[in-house]
């Protein structure tokens, strides 16, 4: 029998980062080498290398990137579920989108509108490529309103729409005139951006300018936030909102978890906006500051420890002493489950290592988790995101805007001239920020990775296996395109778009459940049974034996 | 209620395509590309397409399954997407290596009109096309037909690229199976060794998407149709397009372009369907069919006879790709259940006279609609009106199964959340037999959940 009780539990020696960092580049033709070097950093937490990022993929490298209506419709929008989104397209883009993200909602009942496990599209056909596609669009929504009568219809434009010119904008406001329901559009072509980064910033600016601020019913409550960049995947939201609830926070609004239209349209009603995926969802956060006083900072809620901190950081915000002592009440009762659950498990899997790629916030956030039962991460890196998630806001005034992003509309905002309330004035913000306390910030991923671990963008199939091939870790966290070809390398991937169908992995709770998937993962049996024992055998020695002994 | 919108009132609709039967072109010929040994697909056109391609295709085989893309940004939409594959092209072959780089199109490319005949012949020029090895391509505009006919398109490019006109005519059956599963193909090509025959199948995804867990990921896995295997389709007796939507585009050319007479078929998936497949390969190959096929075809009609009682009668809805449509409803007509409610949202009139041959005048009452509002929201509604006893379709059929509290059998694209159609067969006869196992699994456990205690039954 193998020894199936003690898998890969000692890291060997770690290879040399830069000779990695050489080796992952070494079969690359040598344009394609140039490139790539830039989205490679060996980390080293005193002095910050930058990073290329949010650049175009080289074509036929095989990337796992996807586009910006994949990032638009997929994931900003699809979470939310009275809204029908209409594809305007072939029909393609809406069935790989149809229900695929996980993105799960709750009712208190079926009368509640739900249209996610719904796909809507206007199904393009040659005709409309030749002569338009905006009749049949108006002719959708029309249908789509007749059957269902939904508050509000979004449409999606895929990759010909914007060819061959149809007016999605003009289409959706003559019929929100007609309707009297909101009608909007996103113009979120495929290659629009070099991944669904582009789409992220598309849906920010067009939730901001038709949707948020257009509620009138106030909102309860005494400390009312809203929770930004959470897409609830697994049910991550409903930990989340559970939390707030027994800290008697109020929240207003998710972008876009177990979201409802009701909720974005009173999102200016909240007092401080929590940014939990930098990445997909800073624009609003700023948007939203800049119009009606609100101010933002960034929060994790993966990882016990995290969890802890970001509460906490919401109750200092508030600055109420009952808020505070019903914060630190739920944090303990949380943190003596979270330490059970870390005593029993870290002994089997500390010492581990993980690899991360993955998204716009995972890929850091998670490394979290992983450190709180002694996994280290020796190389992590995103999918679609910037050079201020890697290196922190800081680097902002520094990153050129080249020709892929500057065709995305940079929305003009201004305060508004009946609802701007600045909810902190300048000098208690002052005040704030002189205690280390910042708003509109974000450190990123790399200042907290450890000195000779990798920060690798937008990886290609081709390093991923060479990584692995060197690094061996215990587990490699990625999507599904990533996941049989790392786990028939004999190496675990967790998969942390869908959390392998698991989860919720988001506080406390969250934070046990990932713990012990890790800890099935890391230890499975079936792990060591890869080689039959007819080919571990050393020496070709005659044996026999009685029976099955 | 997880589909608590829809109603029992069917309204006409000419714009609005609600829960489609069908995806688009791309990820057929995705699919097909990957049944050439040592091919890399690759996708023209944004990167979202060839992502969600992989994406849903590694969903349902559990599989790697690699391809590349040309990355379109918003200039390459504007002055073509030429540099970007040109690009592609010369990577692709220095850093994986494959014997084929398949190219199909997308919406977007095609919108464009890049001529990708010239831009690979550009790519020749240039000298990144390594000697030996193939680029070749597929036109798959997302704007017309379905996921089916890109599958068909790349399938009949397989023809235009490879097959070589021959003087000599040797005794080989060159088999298009459709789009099946690798277990499908890996039976389809056990059945034909019985009869001993030799063959050609293309393409043939077994052994590239059911690949062993070694500890090495095998970038190309052992199987795959041959390059010379497919120049030598056209010295091959005869061609068998298994399923006329997926399979006859790619017959009829090698019948054109080499000479190679072709027969269209239905999926052999069923009883009668088997038995003509099985017959034509008897004839073709003109040995004589072997016992063990016999005993394999009782074996499907003892348990027809011995089982019929808990099938009789059913009424049954199906949804999904008009081969398989066709060649489920003649089985389950077979077995004296009603198909009921048919749709595909794969165009074209000629399923609709397919269907009625299938349906043998013995299920008057069925309903059967092809084309973009051929949703299964429209089955939905329909199921609502009347309901049926059992769902045959991909998983997208559970939303309904749930909510109407319908026995439910996966068959088709994509099957996403359970696992079996990748190592067990359901063409064939002992295809069949799997086929009833799971209607009848899903009849009785619902018998064994639902009946009175008093008649729960021991024995069935």
């Amino acid at each position: 029998m193998p020894d199936t009780d003690n898998l890969i539990k000692t890291v060997t020696p770690l290879p040399d980062p830069e000779a990695a960092k050489e080796a992952l580049l070494k079969s690359y033709p040598t344009k394609v080498a140039r490139k790539r070097t830039k989205h490679m950093v060996v980390n080293d937490p005193a002095t910050l290398s930058a990073i290329q990022a949010n650049a175009r993929t080289i074509p036929g490298i095989i990337t796992q990137r996807g586009c910006s209506y994949a990032g638009c419709k997929g994931v900003v929008l699809g979470p939310t579920r009275d809204i029908i989104n209409i594809t305007h397209g072939p029909i393609g883009c809406g069935y790989y989108s149809w229900l695929t993200r996980r993105n799960q909602t709750r009712t208190e009942s079926d009368a509640e509108h739900n249209y996610i496990p719904y796909c809507f599209s206007t199904d393009m056909q040659e005709q409309e490529i030749v002569f338009g596609g905006e009749k049949k669009l108006e002719a959708a929504i029309q249908e789509a309103y007749d059957l269902f009568h939904p508050k509000a219809i979004a449409v999606f434009a895929t990759c010909p729409v914007g060819l061959i010119g149809d007016d999605i904008h003009q289409v959706s406001k003559r019929m929100k005139e007609k309707l009297g329901i909101n009608v909007f559009a996103f113009s979120c072509e495929g290659y629009r951006g070099v991944s669904q980064s582009a789409g992220h910033h598309i849906a920010n600016n067009q939730l901001f300018k038709h949707v948020i601020g257009r509620g009138t019913t106030p909102v309860e409550g005494k400390f009312r936030i809203n929770l930004l960049g959470e897409y609830n995947i697994g049910g991550d939201a409903f930990v989340l909102e559970d939390l707030f609830e027994r800290c008697g926070i109020t929240l207003v609004s998710t972008f876009s978890g177990n979201s409802t239209v009701d909720g974005f349209e009173r999102a200016h009603m909240a007092d401080l906006n929590c940014v939990m995926c930098h990445r997909s969802i800073n624009y609003v956060a700023d948007m939203i500051e800049k119009k009606y006083g609100i101010p933002w900072f960034k929060v994790n809620f993966i990882g016990a420890n995290s969890s802890a901190k970001s509460l906490r950081r919401i109750a200092q915000y508030f600055e109420n002493d009952e808020l505070t002592a019903r914060t630190e009440q739920v944090i303990a009762e949380e943190n003596e489950k979270v330490a059970a659950a870390q005593s029993r498990i870290r002994p089997r899997c500390e010492g581990k290592t993980a690899m991360l790629f993955v998204g716009g916030s995972r890929a850091h956030h998670y490394q979290d988790l992983f450190k709180e039962i002694g996994m280290k991460t020796v190389a992590a890196g995103y999918e679609f995101a910037h050079r201020d998630d890697y290196e922190g806001r800081r680097v902002l005034p520094d990153i050129k805007v080249d020709a892929d992003s500057r065709n995305i509309e940079e929305v003009t905002v201004e305060q508004d001239a009946e609802l701007y309330n600045p909810r902190k004035s300048a000098d208690e913000i002052a005040a704030y920020e002189a205690r280390e306390f910042h708003f509109n910030d974000y450190d990123g991923m790399m200042p907290e990775m450890e000195e000779g671990t990798l920060s690798i963008d937008d990886i290609s199939h081709h390093e991923t296996e060479r990584l692995i091939e060197m690094y061996r870790p215990a587990v490699f966290c990625a999507g599904i395109k990533e996941k049989y070809a790392v786990q028939k390398m004999g190496v675990p991937c967790k998969q942390l778009h869908s959390y392998d169908y698991g989860g919720p992995y988001a506080g406390f709770q969250g934070a046990i459940n990932f713990y012990e998937d890790i800890d099935r993962m890391v230890n499975a049996r079936a792990w060591a049974f890869i080689d039959p024992p007819w080919k571990t055998r050393t020496s070709p020695k005659l044996t026999a034996s009685y029976g099955d002994q | 209620m997880l589909l608590r919108h829809t109603t029992a009132d069917v309204t006409e609709r000419t714009a609005l395509t609600i829960n489609p039967a069908k995806t688009c072109q791309p990820i057929g010929a995705m699919y097909a590309a990957l049944g050439i040994h040592a091919c890399l697909p690759h996708s023209h056109g944004s990167q979202g397409c060839c992502s969600y391609h992989r994406s849903t295709l590694t969903r349902h085989y559990k599989e790697p399954v690699m391809a590349g893309t040309s990355s379109f940004t918003e200039g390459s939409s504007v002055f073509g997407g030429q540099a970007n594959l040109l690009q592609a092209i010369a990577n692709i072959f220095d850093i994986y290596d494959p014997d084929v780089i398949a190219v199909h199109t997308t919406c977007l490319s095609e919108t464009i009109g890049d001529d990708l005949v010239q831009i690979i012949a550009k790519a020749r020029e240039e000298g990144s096309i390594p000697p030996g090895k193939m680029v070749i391509h597929t036109n798959t505009p997302s704007y017309a037909g379905s996921h089916v006919t890109g599958f068909s398109s790349m399938v009949k490019s397989m023809v235009g690229y490879f097959s070589e006109p021959s003087d000599i005519r040797s005794r080989t059956i060159n088999i298009i199976p459709g789009w099946v599963e690798p277990s499908d193909m890996r039976e389809i090509k056990r059945l034909v060794g019985l009869l001993g025959a030799e063959s050609i199948m293309f393409p043939d995804t077994s052994d590239v998407l059911d690949a062993p867990q070694t500890g090495k990921h095998v970038f190309y896995p052992k199987g795959g149709v041959t390059m010379p295997a497919l120049r030598r389709t056209g010295e091959s007796a005869v061609t068998l397009a298994l399923g006329p939507t997926a399979s006859e585009a790619a017959a009829k050319a090698l019948d054109v372009k080499c000479g190679v007479p072709c027969e269209t078929m239905t999926l052999p998936i069923g009883l009668q369907a088997t038995d003509r497949f099985i017959d034509a390969v008897r004839l073709h190959s003109g040995h004589g069919v072997p016992v063990a096929i016999e005993e394999e075809r009782g074996r499907l009609i003892d348990i027809m006879t011995d089982m019929g009682q808990y099938l009789q009668g059913k009424r049954v809805a199906l949804w999904g790709d008009p081969d398989q449509l066709v060649a489920l409803s003649e089985f389950l007509v077979d077995l004296d259940m009603k198909p009921v409610y048919v749709v595909t949202g794969t165009p074209g009139k000629v399923f609709e006279r397919r269907m009625e041959r299938a349906l043998q005048g013995r299920v008057p009452e069925a309903k059967v609609q092809q084309g973009a509002t051929a949703d299964m929201f429209l089955m939905h509604q329909w199921i609502k009106q009347e309901p049926v006893d059992l769902l045959i379709g991909n998983t997208y059929g559970k939303y309904i199964a749930r909510d109407e509290d319908i026995p439910f059998v996966r068959h088709g694209f994509p099957i996403l959340d359970r696992i079996g159609h990748s190592y067990f067969p359901t063409v064939g006869y002992t295809g069949a037999i799997r086929l009833l196992e799971k209607f009848l699994d899903v009849f009785l456990d619902r018998r064994d959940r639902d009946d009175p205690e008093e008649r729960f039954e021991l024995v069935m």
